[in-house]
């Protein structure tokens, strides 16, 4: 069974998603902030990760900096999910090597499914937005 | 500073991208170009001197006098330039974050409504689920009223068009309620508060509903910005003609270069950005308008790691 890393603070969210993917047959593991979603990513190596960018602790910015830096955690597929929707932090987040980047306002569950099972079954495709 | 940052201070054009304004208007652009422009005065100046008069000291002179008033006038430019850039910095930094907070609750509210049409609730609602999600809808559109009401207060108060109904009201009444409202809220974040009223008030004459906005935001954030478990003193007390009340909370506190801004629209501290990433960032802003309104006077002494102490100052009623 694939393993999906949800790092999102929002309790809501993480309750949506955790059911969603369930139900689909992914194993989700949850991080409520920056540190505790890369200690998990270091220690669970989950096959994808899916990663908010506004988060207490460490923000999302330096956790995907410190997944692509470390060698247990680099290869793992980084989707960014989030409401930051500047192209500078668009920019940013695929320079430091995300593989796709979806603002959470314009997709629904189901398209983030659809994308996330996208990834999972042909990680080496770079899908960009 | 390194060489590297030396060089990236000099790369204008990276310095203001982080101002998002066109270069022009950019105070890094604007001291180069006065200095610039002093130098061609300068030995415009005194190449114009030296044609026309003879002796070397007046020349110098002048060319000092001129050299120092245009640094002192480019000062003074790229000074207020800087604190144009600035507000505009910020600006967009509240957008940013102003835009997200609206959007949490109603990712929120997509998410699980599309999670209930979907084919996946007949197992939800088999497990018994549904009612939790359907709390959590009413929730976070509560949430978003309440934010949306207080970018409305906010839009109000900047017009001056924010009224208040006057009436006599106890301080110690309405604290009393505040209290009795966080009760649950403390508990669920193992903070414990406590209430004391140094000495019995007269009544105050002014907008109750609005002064416990004030005393409310005070709590919330005093609960808010306390990790693990702590303590919340409200006090209340008299200070020669005024009504004192202080919320004292042993909380992650606020960094000294964060303290100028905390009554600002949208701000909100680092410290209290790493603790809890939810807050619109206006109940200061609010609390600080509603205070002063009343003409009384609002403040905070903190420091980081040591929690803070936010008070408001009110005049009693005369009668």
């Amino acid at each position: 069974m694939k393993k999906i890393l949800f790092i999102e603070d929002e309790s809501v969210l993480q309750k949506t998603f955790d059911s969603a993917f369930k139900s689909e047959g992914y194993e989700v593991i949850s991080a409520l902030d920056g540190e505790t979603g890369f200690n998990l990513a270091k220690a669970k190596k989950p096959d994808l990760i899916v990663l908010d960018m506004v988060l207490p602790k460490l923000t999302g910015f330096e956790v995907l900096k410190k997944l692509k830096e470390t060698p247990g955690t680099k290869e793992i597929p980084v989707i960014v999910l989030t409401n930051l929707e500047r192209m500078s932090d668009i920019d940013k987040a695929l320079e430091l090597g995300a593989t796709t980047y979806l603002v959470k306002v314009n997709y629904s569950l189901d398209e983030v499914i659809k994308k996330v099972k996208k990834i999972l079954e042909q990680p080496e495709k770079n899908i960009k937005i | 500073m390194n060489l590297k940052d030396y060089l990236n201070q000099l790369n204008i054009r990276s310095q203001c991208r982080k101002y998002d304004l066109p270069i022009w208007r950019c105070p890094q652009f604007v001291f180069v170009a006065m200095g610039v422009l002093i130098i061609f005065s300068t030995l415009f100046t005194y190449a114009i001197s030296s044609r026309y008069i003879e002796d070397p000291l007046l020349i110098s002179l002048i060319v000092i006098f001129l050299a120092w008033f245009l640094l002192i006038l480019s000062y003074i430019v790229t000074q207020s330039f800087e604190r144009l850039a600035e507000a505009s910095r910020m600006k967009l930094e509240f957008l940013t974050i102003m835009t997200h907070q609206i959007r949490a609750p109603f990712a929120n509210l997509r998410w699980v409504t599309d999670l209930l049409l979907s084919k996946r609730s007949t197992a939800l609602r088999k497990e018994g689920q549904e009612e939790e999600y359907l709390k959590i809808l009413r929730e976070n559109s509560q949430r978003l009223e309440e934010l949306i009401n207080k970018i409305i207060t906010v839009s109000k108060i900047e017009q001056g068009k924010f009224p208040s109904t006057k009436d006599f009201f106890v301080l110690k009444d309405l604290t009393d309620k505040v209290v009795l409202e966080f009760k649950s809220f403390a508990e669920a974040s193992n903070i414990k508060i406590e209430f004391e009223v140094a000495e019995e008030l007269p009544s105050i004459f002014g907008d109750a509903s609005q002064v416990r906005e004030v005393v409310e935001n005070f709590v919330d954030n005093a609960i808010k910005y306390t990790k693990d478990k702590g303590l919340v003193k409200i006090l209340i007390s008299k200070k020669g003609k005024k009504a004192y009340l202080e919320v004292k909370d042993s909380g992650v506190g606020i960094p000294k270069d964060d303290q100028k801004y905390i009554f600002q629209k949208f701000f909100r501290a680092q410290s209290a950005m790493k603790q809890q990433t939810q807050g619109s960032g206006l109940g200061l802003f609010i609390a600080k308008s509603i205070i002063e309104s009343h003409k009384g006077k609002i403040g905070f002494i903190s420091q980081e790691g040591e929690g803070a102490t936010f008070w408001f100052t009110l005049p009693l009623a005369k009668k």
